[in-house]
């Protein structure tokens, strides 16, 4: 009887964890908000650049052009756009729309591809492509 | 005392305050989605910015989005952070941050 005994206490290993998609998009959606919360400070510092003066607006062109903000912007761009659309998803979901499991999944991966492919065209503008 | 150190009763007001502060958010996007790229340049900008209800509209997302974001990232403490002192001062810190935050952005749109 004893081997079949659960081994307890039990510890998740994250690194082991295989999530379902929605799971996935899921988590995703907690990182990025995260990253916003974390990046507040640098998005408000833009504002104040954006609005100081004719000056700082320049500034603010210097800073943007610098390549490592760009990369963190592009980051943020994809942050926003990710918890945006699961924002949308999670409020449908409390309204009861799409709740069945293969609704859910499919809104999930909408979300994912929406929210890629908003980054990459909005990306586009921030890096100078068009 | 062997007291389990967690909230209670604020549950339901919480969730339903970071739907609405989401649905304000979401608006406030799209609003600024369609007024932005009608103005150009720093002098366009900064009339935008400083319209009336663009300021209100502006303040009313800063406030959301503080609001949001202490719901939000509370949680992530609750969920990740065993030591009831450890996710204290981190709650005490995050409030710090989201309230000192919210007062420099707004600030910087209401002496436009």
């Amino acid at each position: 009887m004893s081997e079949l005994r659960k081994q307890r206490p039990k510890f998740l290993n994250l690194a082991e964890i295989r999530l379902p998609l929605p799971g996935f998009a899921s988590i995703l959606h907690r990182i990025s908000g995260a990253g916003l919360f974390l990046m507040l400070p640098l998005l408000i510092w833009l504002l104040q650049l954006s609005l100081g003066s004719a000056e700082s607006f320049e500034t603010l062109k210097a800073v943007t052009g610098n390549p490592l903000v760009k990369l963190i912007l592009f980051g943020l761009l994809w942050a926003f756009l990710h918890h945006f659309c699961m924002g949308i998803r999670i409020l449908l979901i409390d309204i009861h729309v799409g709740v069945e499991k293969q609704a859910a999944r499919a809104s999930a991966k909408a979300v994912l591809a929406v929210s890629l492919a908003l980054t990459v065209v909005l990306g586009g503008k921030l890096f100078g492509v068009y | 005392m062997n007291r389990i150190v967690v909230g209670a009763h604020y549950g339901l007001k919480d969730w339903l305050a970071q739907r609405v502060t989401a649905v304000v958010m979401a608006l406030y996007t799209l609003l600024m989605l369609v007024a932005v790229p009608m103005a150009s340049g720093y002098d366009g900008w900064r009339a935008l910015m400083s319209h009336g209800f663009i300021r209100f509209a502006t303040f009313v997302f800063i406030i959301s989005l503080c609001y949001h974001a202490w719901v939000g990232v509370r949680d992530i403490w609750m969920d990740y952070v065993k030591s009831a002192a450890v996710r204290l001062v981190l709650h005490v810190a995050t409030l710090l941050v989201l309230v000192g935050n919210a007062g420099w952005a707004t600030q910087i749109i209401w002496r436009l």
